[in-house]
């Protein structure tokens, strides 16, 4: 190891040898399955990044209650990273990170100083994030404390990751719900959020977006959001963009899970994403073990190594979603002002209103609906930045039948391929 | 397809614990179909807030819903504040979902929530037990009989 080392160089390097980086969701409670599962992830084949992926009671801060389940020896969902000593993930990572493997903590938390200052004095640099997007889709801090949370995250992961590391951060802004977002408005998101840590002294970056149900308007939105980073970001900022393998209801036979894990590898290597976070066969089921992981990382790598690359310049359209993207960021930048508070003006007036979005600092005006052609279309707009839906030929509202049959569509047409 | 508004409101809500969100969503549609005005409180719901909301917007009927496995318990919590805790309430409470972490009912803990003073207990997925709790004459209203739902 002899230049200084970062996640995003590392995943630049892999994209130079024509690799696409692919990564799992994995926590476990203990440090020794925790680096038995890191080992099996160094080792398979493909250009992988592990992951420590933060328990759920780290994640919303009950840092009491992670220590009463590791006391009592009770199995946890992820890695309480705030509880055990940093000398401990010290340990359990010794000799597994290095420059050609490097780890990123995931967690969710709209409180996340613990954490950072857990994996900071752990040895760490990369996290995943967010002011909006670890907040409104799961639970009821408000979006005001949630911004402060994270504006302080931010400041203090660079602090305390000082050079030569270098602080990596990951916006969640692509997922939201998992489900039925409209592409226009997740990369937006994914855009503001990376604006927002560029702000707040985050010099690396990484902007995901969520695999969702047609493929060409995935790889529309991916590009969009490149185009849009590349528009709107300082320069002196070094960014990716991570593809997540489809976060909704997940096909329940292994070989409609199979084909919707390759769909979404040839989907980050033809838009031109360079890192994949991958899902498992079991996920439809229950948390996956090692061994699953291992085989989803596979079954990726290898899907990704078979597609070619895209031609060069094809991000530059105007499609559909890059304008509806530039809409709803120009709309929320318009004003000036910092980014956390022009977020939050936006969600007060409903500029930004993610739908089915039941946070209290939603608008909840917003509608959407998979269209007959597969491409997830806004069926209300309330006070978004865009033109209303067309009355004639309108898509029709959605039902209780019709949503149930929309969080499936993904699942269904998987498995049922011949 | 939707029934004619009843006038009536229900409140739908998800537990303390829990962070799931779709369930709560497609539960208002479903509710809202059947001719009810829905306030839908969003999920991570503490026994407090939920008693609060029924404090302010006097629904006819309280939905609770809960998948992540702690519904047995925390539904038990939430009842139990809702009738004996401060401005204890008798407004009709039914509770559904994946209730516990075994994946499959259990009746020593669905009679637990209707002695607590739920007024139906459904089984995940059972909403044909649901609409027939709601469509059922004088439903929702607050002469509800306790009944538990499960196969009914």
């Amino acid at each position: 190891m002899s230049a200084p080392q970062s996640f995003g160089r590392f995943v630049a390097r892999a994209a130079a040898g024509g690799g696409l980086v692919v990564q799992p969701r994995m926590g476990f409670g203990t440090p020794r399955l925790m680096r038995a599962g890191l080992e099996r992830v160094r080792a398979a084949a493909g250009s992988t990044a592990g992951t420590l992926t933060i328990d759920s009671y780290t994640r919303v801060g009950d840092l009491a209650a992670a220590g009463a389940a590791l006391a009592e020896g009770a199995a946890l969902n992820g890695y309480p990273i705030a509880t055990h000593p940093p000398a401990v993930t010290r340990e359990l990572l010794d000799g597994i990170t290095a420059a050609d493997f490097p780890v990123q903590v995931r967690h969710g938390s709209s409180r996340p100083e613990p954490i950072i200052r857990a994996l900071a004095a752990a040895g760490l640099d990369a996290t995943e994030g967010g002011p909006v997007s670890y907040c409104l889709p799961y639970g009821r801090t408000p979006l005001r404390e949630s911004v402060d949370n994270w504006a302080r995250g931010c400041e203090l992961l660079a602090e305390l990751v000082p050079a030569p590391r270098t602080p990596h951060l990951e916006t969640f802004g692509g997922c939201m719900l998992g489900q039925l977002c409209p592409p226009g408005l997740l990369v937006a998101l994914s855009v503001l959020e990376g604006l927002f840590f560029a702000e707040h002294g985050i010099g690396e970056l990484s902007l995901s977006y969520a695999q969702q149900t047609d493929a060409g308007q995935d790889a529309e939105a991916v590009r969009a959001l490149r185009r849009l980073a590349a528009e709107l970001l300082p320069p002196r900022v070094e960014w990716h963009v991570v593809l997540y393998t489809y976060m909704g209801v997940y096909p329940g036979t292994r070989a409609g899970a199979d084909r919707l894990l390759e769909a979404s590898a040839r989907l980050a290597v033809r838009s031109g994403a360079r890192r994949l976070i991958v899902k498992t066969a079991a996920e439809a089921h229950r948390i996956p073990t090692v061994a699953e992981n291992v085989r989803a990382l596979e079954i990726a790598a290898a899907a990704a190594a078979l597609t070619e690359p895209p031609a060069a310049g094809d991000e530059s359209a105007d499609s559909e979603v890059y304008l509806e993207a530039r809409a709803f960021v120009g709309a929320v930048l318009d004003g000036g002002g910092p980014v956390g508070t022009a977020l939050r003006t936006a969600f007060a007036r409903g500029w930004l209103d993610v739908p089915y979005c039941l946070h209290p600092d939603n608008a909840g005006r917003s509608r959407s609906v998979i269209d007959p052609t597969g491409r997830l279309r806004w069926s209300r707009t309330g006070s978004m930045p865009l033109a209303p839906v067309r009355r004639s030929g309108r898509v029709p509202e959605l039902t209780a039948d019709g949503l149930l049959a929309a969080v499936h569509a993904v699942a269904r047409r998987y498995d049922h391929v011949a | 397809m939707s029934l004619p508004p009843t006038g009536q409101t229900v409140l739908v809500t998800g537990t303390a614990s829990d962070s799931h969100t779709w369930n709560l969503v497609y539960l208002q549609l479903f509710v809202e179909e059947l001719g009810y005005r829905v306030v839908n409180l969003g999920p991570c719901v503490t026994d407090d807030l939920l008693a609060e909301a029924c404090r302010v917007h006097r629904p006819d009927l309280v939905v609770i819903s809960s998948v992540n496995g702690h519904g047995y318990r925390d539904g038990l919590s939430a009842v139990t504040r809702l009738r004996r805790g401060p401005g204890r309430s008798d407004i009709p409470v039914v509770i559904g979902g994946k209730l516990g972490v075994l994946g499959e009912r259990s009746p020593e803990a669905a009679a637990r929530l209707l002695a607590a003073g739920c007024d139906a207990v459904f089984d995940d997925a059972d909403l044909d037990a649901l609409r027939e709790f709601l469509t059922r004459p004088a439903a929702g209203a607050r002469t509800a009989h306790r009944h538990a739902g499960s196969t009914v």
